[in-house]
């Protein structure tokens, strides 16, 4: 009866030694994350008479939005990320939409409706999400230019979407696997074929699925540089990534105008991850197969 | 007896409707069906073939040679560094992405106050493009030719100057090892240290999430009941904890290292594949190849190189998960 009071009294306080520790190491790890940022949200808000790589680190004297504006409508050499931006919402905003559907669409066959096969058909699918690109890129350039797609944004539209079914599918299968067969049977008893078992049982309870499915696909095909670099052949159709890769190369100077860039493509997906998260989240895990 | 016969009649409409819908959802498949079996199995079979001819892109010559591109990729000195390249960039990523994600989720998992927070602050770099990684992070290990910049800098007006570094700008192979009949030398090239430790920032958190996910399957009452019979911390760690995150860590080294072995626009942006290839790794090959010397075939015979090296650690994992969700239903 003794025992466990006299220790917890010796233990308390090295229990709060470690405890501060604990949360000394968790805040510098924390900091050590946040440094680029950091980096780049000062460097992108100095006036450009302030930027000089001795001063790299200091705050900038008075906020500056040129280099933002350099970056945003170009100038001086530079060319701006408005149009490539603006190429990105383009490409990102069907692709997502396609992909849930197709994703979804697949996603109830392969959970709800098997067949024989239709197991190994899935791994089948699953084996394009791990692929290189490189080792489609050959044919993929050669198909796009046969049926007039290359370097077209709905080239790139349907690379994303071709591509992105793997992972849209899975995150599906697996969302619609915990929907109880009762459910479905239940349907089949009353009379509801193929399509009014999905509208009327499985769409009503996708909502989340939508919603993970929508934020993976627009991260990552916001957040692509391949399929923007090898299939936009042209500066104007250039997705922001791509932008990016090409100021911070050729602009290597005027590294605070990258910066501000950088925070340019940054800002969609970060908010998207800021407000939603948990669906983000939900998504990254599904991309290990199990979920 | 109207009754007995109004029933088989229902069953067979029903089993009419059933198969009617079965072809339809097989039909419902079939687009994305054709989609992969064309853009996934027919491409990479067509980049394939295209390895054992002699396309370049000026001249379509499909002609048969063999495994004379692999031949000869293998000889030379730049895609044997290509190659050491990648083992010590994937090395160095894996190891220090899962211990250092372990840590993480161990971290976040201790009942801390405002655990949401932390772990939302680790892991926001997976939201962010590898374009922005490589853009702030080669700024930060810039080392600076006559004034140190970027890390350099920081580390000296912290006083941890000893911490400083050529980064990026490092040429050198440590240990410089020769290797009879290999024409680089062994092992580590120093520039792609700050590679690696830029892809671990965006990805250990990644690491971290799968952690903490497991962690939370275990139950509370088997490391408590350890505790109660006297175990150290250390001790629930490394008898229970680890050895229950065991299938955790094994879809984490195939999901990091596949991603490591197709690592692209990080180093592209970083560093270009520089100083002197250094840094360069068979998909930087691939694209050069195929874009800047027109070389179509070799650069084909790359890729297959890594799609064979991505294939040897995805298809027996894809295998073993199919199996394993059989056996559970």
């Amino acid at each position: 009866m003794n025992a466990p009071f006299t220790l917890s009294r010796q233990a308390a306080p090295r229990l709060r030694l470690t405890r501060v520790l604990l949360y000394a190491v968790m805040i510098a790890l924390a900091a050590a994350f946040i440094l680029p940022v950091y980096l780049l949200i000062i460097t992108a808000l100095k006036d450009f008479s302030e930027v000089s790589l001795s001063r790299m680190w200091d705050l900038p004297s008075q906020f500056s939005l040129e280099s933002f504006n350099r970056a945003w409508n170009g100038g001086q050499g530079t060319t701006g990320m408005r149009g490539s931006f603006l190429n990105s919402v383009i490409v990102v905003v069907p692709a997502t939409i396609i992909s849930c559907l197709l994703g979804s669409m697949n996603g109830y066959v392969l959970s709800k409706w098997r067949f024989p096969g239709s197991e190994t058909l899935f791994t089948l699918i699953l084996f394009g999400m791990f692929i290189p690109y490189q080792s489609i890129l050959v044919p993929l350039v050669m198909v796009l230019s046969s049926i007039g797609l290359y370097a077209t944004l709905p080239g790139l539209i349907l690379t994303h979407v071709v591509y992105g079914i793997p992972i849209t599918t899975l995150i599906f299968r697996n969302y619609y696997a915990s929907v109880p067969r009762e459910l479905v049977e239940a349907g089949q008893i009353d009379g509801a074929d193929f399509f009014g078992i999905y509208r009327r049982i499985m769409l009503p309870l996708s909502a989340p699925g939508f919603v993970v499915v929508a934020i993976w696909q627009f991260t990552s095909i916001w957040n692509e540089f391949l399929f923007g670099l090898i299939i936009t052949n042209d500066p104007r159709l250039r997705p922001v990534t791509v932008a990016l890769q090409n100021m911070s190369g050729s602009q290597f100077t005027q590294w605070n105008v990258q910066m501000a860039g950088a925070l340019i493509v940054a800002v969609p997906t970060l908010l998207v991850y800021i407000f939603l998260g948990r669906y983000f989240l939900r998504g990254l895990l599904a991309g290990s197969l199990k979920g | 007896m109207r009754l007995d016969l109004a029933l088989p009649q229902k069953a067979a409409a029903r089993s009419r409707r059933l198969s009617r819908d079965r072809l339809t959802a097989f039909l419902m498949l079939l687009p994305s069906l054709v989609a992969i079996a064309v853009f996934v199995y027919g491409f990479i079979g067509y980049t394939a073939y295209v390895s054992m001819s002699n396309y370049t892109t000026a001249r379509i010559d499909l002609s048969f040679v063999g495994l004379d591109n692999y031949l000869n990729l293998f000889g030379q000195r730049r895609f044997q560094e290509n190659i050491r390249n990648l083992i010590v960039f994937t090395s160095l990523f894996l190891v220090i992405c899962l211990v250092f994600g372990l840590a993480l989720a161990l971290l976040v998992d201790s009942g801390v106050r405002g655990e949401s927070v932390f772990r939302s602050i680790y892991l926001f770099p997976m939201a962010v493009s590898f374009i922005v990684t490589g853009v702030a992070w080669r700024w930060l290990f810039t080392p600076g030719d006559l004034e140190p910049t970027g890390l350099n800098l920081l580390f000296d007006s912290l006083g941890l100057g000893f911490l400083k570094a050529r980064w990026i700008a490092d040429t050198s192979v440590w240990p410089n090892i020769e290797v009879p009949g290999l024409k680089v030398k062994l092992l580590v090239p120093l520039a792609v240290i700050p590679v690696a430790l830029a892809a671990v920032w965006q990805m250990s958190g990644f690491c971290m999430a799968m952690y903490l996910a497991g962690l939370r399957s275990i139950p509370d009452e088997i490391r408590e009941a350890a505790r109660v019979d006297g175990c150290s911390e250390w001790q629930v760690l490394r008898h229970i904890t680890l050895p229950m995150l065991r299938p955790i860590t094994l879809s984490a080294i195939i999901v990091l290292t596949h991603v490591s072995l197709k690592t692209f626009d990080l180093i592209l942006t970083m560093t270009g594949g520089g100083p002197g290839n250094k840094t360069e790794v068979p998909s930087l090959y691939m694209y050069e190849l195929r874009f800047s010397q027109f070389n179509t075939a070799e650069a084909a015979a790359v890729a297959t190189i890594l799609l064979i090296l991505v294939s040897l650690l995805t298809v027996p994992y894809l295998v073993y998960n199919r199996r394993a969700q059989a056996a559970e239903q």
